[in-house]
């Protein structure tokens, strides 16, 4: 039972990479956006001493801004030949589908935000010091939080007129507990100091706002795409 | 019958509302602290804490609707959500209007402001959804879940603001700091207020599922007509 609804997440999973791969539509425009972005950030903010502070903001803001935008194509590409309709006519449950678009999202954001975090460490002179590993927990925490209400969302809106306009206005203030949490942690990490202490307030923060959103989309998205 | 309820609980709201306004300016000392402008504060609080039971309830009525299917509730929720939409803007500005006096800013980034701000914006939201899905089942069904979502989202973010804002040394800016300081007596008005703003609350309420269920008849009567042409 549990292996066939396993292999059905794979197979929504693949399938949406395969498709991905191949076109690389939102691959192309989320990585080019964030690179933009953190281009536009350094005329905002010398990079300095004092930047290291800020950042985490800098990152996160940029990673959101391509989220938003790949996670926008993540349903609406369904839509085209009423694909939407066959996936939700397919045997595979709703949550299945949910779950496996969510972790290509996932896969897609990890790899447009490794390149980013790239580009910022040129960018703004920043030092990493030891703490990838930290600071990818962070990343995959977050973002884990970004793509779930993303996917759900993209979901809720994919048959609206203005579906580009309304995701950013209904995920960015929800997701705005995890996003503060990634951005202090980032921050930390990024001026060279250890999470401890008062910071692990912020992981459980994180863990306990994937858990909760990942069980209410897991939940709801039967409501969402069926009714 | 449903009209002499409506009147009714308007008429209390205004006689509530008046009798709290002239007890507040005439039997009120001027000025507490040096700050003239704590009057404010009677209605900034109580329209406050009106919208937040609004939200609570729309929550409520949004989960009602999704295991029930009735559009009552949508009705319901959409109503009480745009007034406590219209609550939450009139408190925020009120608010601004009294930290302007009594700590010279219109706005800070403290814990209750940035909660609340967010909790516009979210809400926000759900009126703006609202307007972008003309058809109402999906429109009932879809806003309901985003309800949920911000009411769960809402507790989040109250939660870690305060854990955020609270780990700075910056000075947390609250309300009974603020105003502090106030005699036993002179907090009644609030509850007053509030008891005035929950009648006149649910008096409009009562106006707007009133539009969405002569809105929904029009759009049944309009199918009818469109099927006979046919």
């Amino acid at each position: 039972m549990l292996q066939t609804y396993l292999s059905q997440v794979w197979t929504i999973f693949s399938k949406d990479l395969r498709a991905e791969l191949r076109t690389k539509e939102a691959l192309n425009a989320s990585l080019a956006f964030s690179v933009v972005i953190l281009l536009l950030l350094s005329f905002a903010f010398e990079a300095s001493e004092q930047s290291t502070s800020i950042s985490g903001g800098l990152l996160w803001l940029a990673y959101s801004f391509a989220g938003a935008l790949a996670l926008n194509r993540s349903f609406a590409r369904e839509l085209q030949n009423d694909c939407l309709d066959a996936l939700i006519a397919s045997p595979a449950p709703s949550s299945a589908l949910f779950l496996g678009k969510a972790l290509a999202n996932y896969a897609l954001l990890l790899v447009v935000e490794l390149i980013a975090l790239g580009v910022f460490i040129i960018f703004y002179d920043a030092h990493l010091s030891g703490n990838f590993l930290p600071l990818f927990g962070v990343m995959l925490l977050a973002t884990w939080a970004m793509v779930v209400i993303g996917t759900l969302f993209s979901a809720l809106t994919v048959n609206l007129h203005m579906r580009e306009l309304m995701l950013p206005v209904l995920v960015y203030p929800l997701l705005i507990p995890a996003l503060m949490a990634a951005m202090l942690l980032t921050s930390t990490l990024l001026s060279g100091e250890a999470i401890t202490g008062d910071n692990w307030i912020w992981v459980r923060v994180l863990v306990a706002f994937d858990i909760v959103f990942t069980a209410l989309g897991v939940v709801f998205i039967d409501t969402v795409l069926v009714g | 019958m449903r009209d002499y309820f409506l009147y009714g609980f308007a008429a209390i709201a205004a006689m509530l509302l008046t009798w709290n306004l002239h007890h507040i300016f005439i039997d009120l000392p001027p000025v507490i602290q040096n700050v003239g402008a704590y009057k404010i504060v009677y209605m900034h609080v109580s329209i406050i804490l009106a919208s937040f039971i609004g939200f609570f309830v729309s929550l409520a009525a949004s989960s009602i609707y999704l295991a029930t299917g009735n559009l009552k509730y949508d009705a319901f929720a959409a109503g009480v959500t745009e007034v406590a939409v219209v609550y939450a803007t009139a408190g925020l500005a009120l608010g601004s209007l009294w930290g302007r006096f009594a700590w010279g800013i219109w706005w800070t980034w403290d814990a209750r402001l940035t909660s609340m701000l967010i909790c516009w914006l979210m809400y926000l939201g759900y009126l703006m959804l609202r307007q972008a899905i003309p058809e109402p089942t999906e429109r009932a069904r879809l806003c309901a879940v985003l309800s949920i979502f911000g009411g769960v989202g809402v507790t989040f973010v109250y939660k870690s603001i305060e854990w955020y804002r609270t780990q700075h040394p910056a000075p947390v800016l609250s309300f009974r700091q603020g105003a502090g300081g106030m005699g036993p007596g002179l907090e009644t008005p609030i509850y007053w207020n509030l008891l005035a703003l929950l009648f006149l609350g649910t008096a409009m309420i009562m106006v707007r599922m009133r539009q969405e269920q002569v809105s929904r008849e029009i759009d049944a009567l309009r199918r009818i007509a469109h099927s006979h042409a046919a």
